[in-house]
């Protein structure tokens, strides 16, 4: 595992920098935009890691919440909506509502998802770490939506002139999703109560129920944000798609990295206050018994 | 030629983000061996 961590930087870096000469040098300008339209490879998949780091968010709190009662019971839910969505998708007055452009065989797919990931962590993380992983995928997930809500106004003033559009659904939702991320963050790091971490994933729980509608805005109504342009029914050039992919490997890969160290970090920290409470505790046992025989000879 | 510099803007704000980030990273493993190193004299 040691050996993993700098062959995988290593990867990492060299991708970094294969994504970047293909977003600068080889990827055709946009006949509309010109050069600036790339930043989409750094703001859209940003946008998409953090998406997925706020899923993971939510599955670990999901299966943080229902460990010790109800883990059977919600583990069967999970699997009973992946398949009930995937039947779904494939009646006819359900396709008639999914949106146009949007394919029914991707819907199946996200659906079927679902209880692969659920299964994936569940597998991968018990107890404790759940929790380490939760708190993990939050604070990276922050970090990536900054830069979604960092990137898309510099990318907004030369093309529509105007750094936010206020009202504009998708912008109002990624920056609550935002808040809501924040505000986790913020409550874990202040709260010393015993019920921090249920608290945390409750709100985690919830907070969750943002992506999905961050997502399907553009679909759903006209916002000044372009409407989806990838899956969408748009055209993109084949170089453009590439290099997309590419730069989302690229940061996959690099956010993983950072995932992987504040995992650490994290099992480290709780290791630490473990020992602090250990020391305390043994500090205060060792003044009780020397305290006895005064308490003694004083009777 | 000004659009260029917001291209180049958004590149740097990303990378400037994520080196701040790593940042607090490494400043909170450095306090944390501190504390496990103080841990291990006081035992």
């Amino acid at each position: 595992m040691k050996r993993l961590f700098p062959i995988l930087s290593i990867i990492t870096a060299v991708l970094l920098a294969y994504a970047l000469r293909q977003a600068l040098v080889v990827a055709p300008t946009d006949a509309l935009q010109g050069d600036v339209y790339r930043i989409i490879y750094y703001h859209v998949p940003s946008a998409w890691t953090a998406f997925l780091l706020f899923s993971i968010n939510f599955v670990a709190s999901i299966q943080y919440l229902a460990r010790a009662k109800a883990e059977k019971l919600v583990k069967w839910i999970v699997i009973a909506i992946g398949v009930a969505g995937v039947i779904a998708t494939f009646l006819p007055p359900v396709q008639q509502q999914i949106p146009a452009g949007m394919r029914p065989s991707a819907v199946a797919t996200t659906f079927l998802m679902i209880p692969a990931f659920y299964l994936l962590i569940g597998w991968l993380f018990r107890g404790e770490k759940l929790d380490i992983l939760a708190v993990t995928s939050a604070e990276v997930g922050v970090v990536f939506c900054t830069i979604v809500l960092v990137t898309g106004p510099i990318w907004a003033r030369p093309v529509w002139g105007i750094w936010w559009a206020p009202g504009d659904i998708r912008l109002t939702l990624t920056l609550v999703l935002w808040l809501i991320y924040v505000s986790y963050l913020v409550l874990r790091r202040f709260s010393n109560s015993a019920q921090t971490q249920i608290l945390a994933a409750a709100l985690a729980v919830f907070g969750a129920l943002d992506v999905p509608l961050v997502y399907l805005s553009i679909w759903f109504f006209r916002t000044q944000h372009p409407q989806p342009v990838i899956g969408g029914g748009g055209s993109m050039d084949p170089r453009m798609w590439h290099t997309l992919l590419i730069s989302w490997l690229a940061f996959l890969c690099f956010g993983f990295l950072i995932c992987w160290s504040r995992f650490r970090l994290e099992t480290l920290h709780r290791e630490v206050e473990h020992a602090h409470a250990m020391e305390s505790l043994i500090g205060a046992e060792a003044s009780a018994k020397a305290s006895m025989p005064l308490s003694r000879s004083a009777k | 030629m000004n659009a260029v510099k917001f291209l180049f803007a958004a590149y740097i704000a990303t990378w400037v983000i994520h080196c701040f980030y790593i940042g607090t990273l490494v400043t909170r493993f450095r306090r944390l061996r501190q504390q496990l190193k103080e841990l291990g004299k006081g035992k």
